[in-house]
C-alpha cells in the first residue's frame, strides 16, 4: 500500500517509520526540511535507501501534495500540529483525490467528534488522555472506596 | 440582523464597527489578548475573547442564533473551518470567508465556502478595470451558471477592428452580447463591423478568455480562421 503522511513530528515520524518496516510504499511531506532527520532516528541506512520518499511542501499546496504522490495513495494520514490544517488536508484528500483511507489526527475532542460523525476518520489524542486520566482515578477511587468501606466496618 | 465576525485584525475591527453603525447586533472574536484588549477599549461588550476554532467559543458567542457569519482571520484554514462549521453544524443562513492566499480559493470551493473574498483577487479586478492596455477586464463570474461576463477595448493593432462580426471566428463557447461605440451600447448583428475604442462585452464558458484574447487582442489571429 502506498501510505502518504502529512506532518512529520514525532506522531508521523514514527507512522511512517513502521510503516516502511511493515512492507508499505510511505511518503512523508512536511514544510520544515529538517523533519527528515526526524525520520532518520533509530534507522541503520537513510529513509530513501530504504525505500522511503520525502517531500518539503505545506499540506495546503496541491502541488506539493502531488509531488508527494497523493494521487497514487491508498492511506492518507494528517498529522501536522494544527488541527485546523488536518481537517482541511483530510477533505482535499478525501473529496478532490478521492484517497479511499484518510484519517485527521484532531486534539480537540469536539471537533473531532463532530467531524467524525460527517464521515472524516478522526484520532483524538486528547480524548484517549482524558479516557486513560478518568479510569485511573476510577481505579483509585475502587481501591480506595473498598479501603474507606473497610475501615467504616471495622 | 445578528453578525459574529471572527478576527479582530484591521479589517474585522473596521467591519465590525461598520456593522454596529448601521444598526446590526455584532460579536467580534480575537483569540490574540492582547489584540482583543486593544479593541475592547472601543467595542466594549461586542467583542470577545477566544479561539473562535473552538465550538463552545462560538456557542458562547450565541453562534445558534445568528444570521450571519463572517470570518476574516488572518489563516485561511482557520476561516474555513469557522465557516464549514457554522453553516453545516449550526445552520448559520449567510456566511462569508476571506481568502488570505489566493492560491487557496480552490479549497474554499472545495468545502463549499462561499462566497469567499479574497483582497489580492479585487485588487487584480480593479487593476485590469484602471489599466484597460491590460486587455481584458474580468466584469462577472456566474459560479453556480458557469459562465463568464468580460469587457475588451478593442485597441487599433487588435486583430477585429474593421471586420464584420459574422466573419469573426468566435471561440465556441462564447458569445460576443453589446458594443459600447462613443458611449452608446447595441447589440451588434452579423452585418456590425467592428472599430477600435469599441468596447465589447462577451458572455463566455469559463477557461474561453485566453482564446478570446487571442482574436480580440493585438496579436490577434483571427485572420488566420481562413
Amino acid at each position: 500500500m502506498f501510505v502518504l503522511i502529512v506532518g512529520c513530528g514525532r506522531v508521523g515520524s514514527s507512522v511512517a517509520r513502521a510503516m516502511l518496516r511493515e512492507g508499505h510504499n510511505v511518503s512523508c511531506l512536511d514544510e520544515d526540511p529538517e523533519s527528515h532527520a526526524r525520520l532518520e532516528v533509530g534507522l541503520e541506512k537513510s529513509w530513501e535507501d530504504l525505500g522511503g520518499q520525502f517531500t518539503v511542501g505545506a499540506g495546503l499546496e496541491t502541488e506539493a501534495l502531488e509531488a508527494a504522490g497523493i494521487e497514487q495513495a491508498d492511506v492518507f494520514i494528517a498529522s501536522t500540529d494544527g488541527d485546523n490544517t488536518n481537517i482541511v488536508i483530510a477533505q482535499i484528500a478525501q473529496r478532490r483525490y478521492e484517497v479511499p483511507t484518510v484519517v485527521a489526527r484532531v486534539l480537540d475532542p469536539l471537533r473531532a467528534e463532530w467531524y467524525q460523525r460527517q464521515g472524516l476518520h478522526t484520532v483524538c489524542p486528547t480524548r484517549v488522555a482524558i479516557d486513560m486520566l478518568e479510569s485511573a482515578v476510577r481505579e483509585a477511587a475502587d481501591r480506595g472506596g473498598a479501603a474507606d468501606d473497610a475501615a467504616a466496618t471495622v | 440582523m445578528y453578525i459574529i465576525v471572527v478576527g479582530a485584525g484591521k479589517v474585522g475591527w473596521n467591519l465590525a464597527r461598520e456593522l454596529l453603525d448601521k444598526g446590526h447586533e455584532v460579536t467580534l472574536i480575537e483569540s490574540d489578548r492582547r489584540r482583543y484588549l486593544t479593541v475592547e477599549q472601543e467595542l466594549e461588550h461586542n467583542v470577545s475573547y477566544g479561539d473562535a476554532s473552538e465550538l463552545w467559543v462560538l456557542e458562547r458567542a450565541g453562534i445558534q442564533r445568528a444570521d450571519m457569519v463572517i470570518a476574516v482571520t488572518g489563516d485561511d484554514e482557520d476561516n474555513m473551518l469557522i465557516c464549514q462549521v457554522a453553516k453545516e453544524k449550526y445552520l448559520v443562513d449567510q456566511i462569508i470567508a476571506r481568502v488570505n492566499n489566493p492560491r487557496n480559493r480552490r479549497h474554499f470551493d472545495l468545502l463549499g465556502i462561499k462566497p469567499s473574498v479574497s483582497a489580492t483577487d479585487l485588487i487584480l479586478r480593479l487593476l485590469e478595470h484602471e489599466v484597460p492596455e491590460y486587455g481584458l477586464v474580468h466584469l462577472l463570474d456566474l459560479q453556480e451558471e458557469q459562465l463568464e461576463i468580460i469587457e475588451m477595448l478593442l485597441g487599433k493593432d487588435s486583430g477585429v477592428t474593421g471586420r464584420r462580426v459574422g466573419d469573426l471566428h468566435m471561440p465556441e463557447g462564447s458569445l460576443l452580447i453589446s458594443v459600447l461605440r462613443a458611449g452608446k451600447g447595441f447589440v451588434p448583428s452579423a452585418d456590425t463591423v467592428l472599430e477600435e475604442g469599441d468596447e465589447v462585452l462577451a458572455v463566455l464558458d469559463p477557461g474561453k478568455e485566453d482564446d478570446l484574447k487571442a482574436l480580440f487582442g493585438p496579436e490577434g489571429n483571427g485572420a488566420n480562421g481562413g
